[in-house]
């Protein structure tokens, strides 16, 4: 048994079904939840399926660049947690118990 | 010295911020002796360019002096820039000469106003403005000085705003110069899309090329036209002028005789070649307009009993005479009856101010009489200002309305017609004003009681500081005519003087009959000046004949009932529907559209929900359909 499961090689397909998967949960996550710190997690969740797909293609393809990216996706994902936790904070504090439908100040 | 110019307004400007910051502290008569002298300086740093000037050689007499770029746009390149020429100088030599005789009259003249330091504030400021517009180098430094002595105009007519009429006239005149200068700026505006430039150097080498076309010529020169006759009381603008008699009696002598209504004059004179390459019809309009001015003024002059309205519409009247001139092509004679006009018409307003002022603030004529007596000063200035103005030989105006009359009458003889009943009038109207101020019956005493208020009623001789410039004017009166005398072409001082930038229109007349009998039309022009005055004697000194002074002169044709008639009547309902076409279908239209586009982006700005969520599903769905239409291109 424990041969038959160290046979099975993941592959690449097995990354890239796995970074899909985290990708569309974080998209459901973002449409269906109302809680704006819910919704900037499942935002995360997207970028490190993205992340995830692009190792796993760079393993496969031989091909640095696709590490490369995930260093830039990071830095600027860490920039983004600054300024987006920042503003979510200051709105929470300002008006406890809101939820993202509650933030329609800027509608045409 | 020449390089100097920009000292020239710069004092009087200087002047006037003074008065400006201190003027309460200088008081009376410190701020007129401020003003006095700053336009005195100016005359004195004038004089000393005059003199410069006549040390250089012909050809070296004309100086642009650049103080910095005004308006560089482009193609538009416009310089507050002064130009120092003969014709400049003459300008600025008679304006702050006898600006500074009027300043120091009117120290005398004002004193006891409360506004003492205002009134010379104002009177500097003019004198400022007014050597902007001569001394400019293109038409819009012109134009500075040209607004300016509106403005200035318009608060010295106005100076005793307390009372009715003169807040009114003050307005009137200012509305109507409006129309004028409308025409100035027309005429900058197609300078500038004709030749590219508004320089007077730039218009008139154009003109003088032929690189401007006669019809950008025609249409510059009757624009200019347009703006000359509002700011020099031209037919049918001239309605200000008269109305223009209630400010004090030393604006009416500065501004309203001897030198803003002059500009006209000088403009014209500038931009000489302009007028010369256009139509030929553009100068007879100009003579006409000025021939009939010059008449139709004269008549409502006949009747008028109040002292300053007789000298006012003798100015209207005197003024056309200078435009029939222009239009004569004899810009010489405009010039040096512009002059020798701003000596005696300066003395007669004087004359009549320092008659008012003894006569307790008294305008009739019909109230006043045998005052050579009691005003012995005022007496014999005023008739040496009387001799000049009515053309008797050998006092200044004789000469100079005797060459304007010379090129009419090479020119068009029906005009010399016209001009010569205008010089008979002339002569008759004004020995008619000095038998009823001067001579005859005293009839103030009759009188003195509706004045109340002062205890005594005989009229008194002015103050010194009034009379000294009486005495000189009335002496520049006499020997004026001296600049420009017809015996031989050495003789033509101012002539010869301006003939680096005035061309000397002697050339043209030559050969012509009226030429070669100069001599019997100077006869002719005594006569005509002997008969005004014998005439005017038989009826209102001998009594032989009755006074003609019918209600429709006295009224001035009516012209201006006419016109408050037409422009408060058909006019003002003509303007109301052209507001209301603004109104309803310009702005109906800029309205109409506006609310269009309201309405249709408040349509599409229902999208914008303000839900993150659904912006967020939105572009889902979009990234959705990008990869699907990859992957189906990919198939296909």
């Amino acid at each position: 048994m424990s041969t038959m499961i160290s046979a099975i090689e993941p592959t690449t397909s097995w990354y890239l079904i796995l970074a899909a998967l985290l990708f569309g949960i974080g998209a459901f996550g973002v449409l269906v939840r109302r809680n704006p710190l819910v919704m900037f997690m499942c935002i995360e969740l997207m970028l490190n399926a993205v992340n995830l797909s692009f190792v796993a293609l760079a393993l496969s393809l031989d091909d640095i660049n696709g590490q490369a990216v995930v260093l830039f996706v990071m830095v600027v994902a860490s920039a983004e947690v600054v300024v987006g936790l920042g503003i979510i904070v200051a709105i929470m504090r300002r008006r406890t118990g809101m939820t993202a439908d509650d933030l329609t100040e800027l509608k045409g | 010295m020449l390089d100097l110019i920009w000292l020239v307004p710069a004092l009087p400007l200087t002047g006037f911020l003074l008065i400006l910051l201190f003027g309460r502290r200088l008081g009376e008569p410190g701020a007129g002796i401020v003003a006095t002298l700053m336009t005195a300086a100016s005359f004195v740093v004038v004089g000393l360019m005059y003199l410069d000037m006549v040390s250089m050689p012909e050809q070296d007499r004309q100086r642009i002096v650049t103080l910095y770029s005004w308006i560089p746009v482009g193609d538009l390149q416009i310089d507050l820039a002064f130009l120092a020429d003969p014709l400049s100088i003459t300008m600025a030599l008679f304006i702050t000469g006898i600006g500074s005789l009027i300043h120091l009259y009117a120290i005398g003249y004002m004193h006891g106003d409360p506004k003492f330091p205002k009134f010379f504030m104002y009177l500097n400021l003019f004198v400022f403005s007014m050597l902007v517009l001569v001394l400019g180098e293109n038409l819009l430094v012109t134009f500075l000085g040209w607004e300016g002595v509106g403005v200035c105009s318009y608060f010295l007519i106005s100076f005793w705003h307390t009372r009715d009429s003169a807040a009114t006239a003050g307005k009137k005149a200012f509305v109507t110069n409006r129309v004028g200068d409308w025409g100035m700026m027309v005429a900058m505006f197609l300078g500038f899309a004709a030749v590219g430039t508004i320089s007077y150097d730039g218009l008139n080498d154009a003109a003088q090329s032929g690189a401007m076309g006669a019809v950008a010529a025609t249409g510059i020169a009757m624009m200019l036209f347009v703006g000359a006759a509002g700011k020099s009381a031209q037919l049918p603008l001239y309605i200000w002028l008269p109305d223009a008699m209630e400010g004090p009696t030393p604006v009416s002598a500065l501004i309203h005789a001897a030198t803003m209504v002059t500009s006209g004059v000088f403009l014209l004179t500038r931009t000489a070649p302009v007028l010369a390459a256009s139509y030929p019809w553009a100068g007879d309009v100009i003579a006409t307009v000025g021939a009939l001015t010059a008449l139709f003024a004269a008549t409502i002059a006949v009747a008028q009993t109040d002292i300053k309205k007789v000298l006012a519409y003798s100015t209207v009247s005197q003024l056309g005479f200078m435009f029939l001139a222009i239009g004569s092509g004899a810009y010489v004679a405009a010039i040096f009856h512009m002059v020798t006009h701003a000596f005696f018409k300066a003395l007669l307003f004087l004359g009549s101010g320092s008659v008012i002022h003894g006569m307790h603030h008294e305008q009739d004529m019909r109230k006043m009489g045998a005052l050579r007596k009691l005003m012995p000063v005022t007496g014999i200035t005023f008739i040496i200002g009387w001799l000049a103005i009515a053309g008797v030989p050998p006092f200044a105006g004789f000469w100079s309305k005797d060459e304007i009359l010379l090129y009419t009458f090479a020119n068009n003889r029906l005009l010399y017609v016209i001009g010569v009943v205008a010089a008979l009038l002339t002569a008759y109207y004004m020995t008619r004003q000095v038998i009823m101020v001067f001579f005859g019956q005293a009839q103030w005493n009759d009188h003195a009681e509706e004045n109340g208020a002062h205890g005594d009623h005989t009229p008194h001789e002015s103050p010194w500081t009034m009379l000294l410039p009486l005495v000189v004017l009335s002496g520049l009166s006499i020997v004026g005519g001296a600049i420009q005398l017809p015996f031989s072409k050495s003789t033509h001082f101012l002539g010869n003087w301006l003939a680096p930038v005035v061309h000397d229109a002697e050339v043209n007349i030559k050969g012509t009959w009226a030429y070669d009998n100069k001599w019997l039309l100077l006869g002719l022009a005594i006569v005509i000046a002997t008969t005004g005055i014998l005439a005017s004697i038989a009826v209102y000194s001998r009594g032989k004949l009755t006074p003609v002074e019918p209600k429709l002169l006295a009224d001035g044709w009516r012209y201006d009932s006419a016109i408050s008639a037409i422009v408060g009547g058909p006019g003002r309902r003509a303007f109301d529907g052209v507001a209301a076409f603004d109104a309803r279908i310009v702005d109906g239209a800029v309205n109409q559209v506006a609310k269009e586009v309201k309405a249709t982006s408040s349509f599409f700005s229902r999208i914008q929900n303000g839900m993150i969520r659904s912006y967020a599903a939105i572009i889902g769905v979009g990234a959705v359909l990008v990869l699907a239409w990859f992957l189906v291109r990919g198939l296909l």
